[in-house]
């Protein structure tokens, strides 16, 4: 089956992105296909890989990036969410005269119509927050 | 837009109030970005989030913008119906002349205006939940 | 039609499993997972509640996250049946559409 995702919550402050991180893990695990994660409120700090957890914590930017990685998972992150949180990839830091950039491996920047898509084509949505 | 598997039914359930969160703001930004998208849309209220269609809100004091007229201009998208629990209204001593007024013009009957905040019971929205194919918390 | 509800919140500190258990369909499921597995054990305040709520429709506890915060799933309450991500999954996929009771 098809299935979408979305993620509400930064990392760490709750645990819906663990939550998200888990489900999608065991739904492709299960051999359904994920057609994307999308990150919305907090949730788009999940795409930023400033992030420097302790060592012996697990780091969910990373796993995303790895999930993304392995299986060809579209990560997307929300634009209008990610302007007001300070999330930028290098085209969005140009665009606002920012000196840097800050999104992590396999997310990307992209509108809210990304969201409505992925409820459109796939066969459930399933959403993560608090 | 592309839609191979036909209209879907989004529904957009509105649970928290205003300002203490972003959650409602950001869900309005959703509701109008997916109004393009031409899915079958509607918006359900309930528990806290009546407290968004509260009419008079003013946020002069607290720096933060006042979305609430956004909500009046959702029928110029083609989003009209706004179902409000009739329970949850009750239970904040709430009744439909504390919420704003939200009109759109009814294409099919001669562009008449007609109300868009169509109050329900509880029992009626769990029916139209169950309806949805797209269920999106906030 | 059946929905499948997820409810991620402790019921002690949140309305959330009220407001879901109030608005579902009968027939429909209710997954409890993150903070929520505690509405799922015996012995509770809103034991009575959830339980009534089992006459009319099925309720699931997530066991990562009961086992994560030291409670047995022999303290949970009977009826309800205990599932892994991979069964979470398998409700999402079962059941016609997901509602999250955030």
């Amino acid at each position: 089956m098809k299935l979408a995702v979305m993620v509400n919550e930064g990392p760490y402050q709750h645990q819906s992105a663990d939550s998200a991180l888990q489900f999608t893990k065991a739904a492709l695990e299960k051999g359904h296909e994920v057609f994307r994660v999308f990150f919305y409120h907090d949730g788009v700090n999940n795409g930023t890989r400033f992030g420097v957890p302790p060592q012996d914590d697990r780091n969910i930017t990373v796993q995303w990036s790895e999930l993304a990685e392995q299986h060809n998972i579209d990560l997307v992150v929300c634009v209008a969410a990610a302007q007001r949180r300070g999330l930028l990839d290098e085209n969005e830091a140009k665009r606002h005269g920012k000196d840097g950039n800050n999104i992590a491996n396999g997310f990307r920047i992209s509108g809210l119509g990304q969201l409505i898509e992925a409820g459109i084509q796939s066969d459930r949505l399933v959403v993560f927050g608090d | 837009m592309e839609n191979e598997g036909g209209i879907k039914k989004f529904m957009y359930v509105n649970r928290k109030a205003p300002y203490g969160t972003i959650y409602a703001l950001e869900s309005l930004e959703v509701v109008l970005i997916g109004a393009a998208f031409d899915q079958d849309v509607s918006l359900a209220f309930l528990d806290d989030g009546v407290y968004q269609l509260a009419k008079g809100q003013d946020t002069k004091g607290i720096g933060m913008k006042n979305f609430s007229p956004i909500y009046k201009v959702l029928g110029d998208y083609d989003i009209n119906k706004l179902y409000v629990e009739k329970e949850s209204l009750e239970a904040r001593g709430l009744t439909l002349d504390d919420l704003q007024e939200i009109m759109y013009e009814d294409e099919d009957d001669d562009w008449e205006e007609k109300p868009s905040i169509r109050v329900v019971s509880a029992a009626e929205l769990r029916d139209l939940m169950d309806e949805q194919d797209i269920v999106l918390s906030f | 039609m059946a929905m499948l509800h997820t409810v991620n919140k402790s019921p002690f500190e949140n309305r959330s499993l009220d407001s879901c258990l109030g608005r579902i369909k009968d027939g429909a499921a209710v997954l409890l997972f993150e903070d929520a597995v505690y509405g799922a054990m015996k012995g509770t305040a809103v034991a009575g509640k959830v339980q009534s709520a089992m006459e009319k429709s099925k309720v699931y506890v997530l066991g990562p996250d009961l086992r994560a915060r030291g409670m047995s799933e022999d303290q949970v309450l009977d009826g309800i049946n205990v599932v892994d991500y991979g069964g979470f999954v398998d409700l999402v996929t079962e059941h016609d559409s997901v509602q999250a009771w955030l």
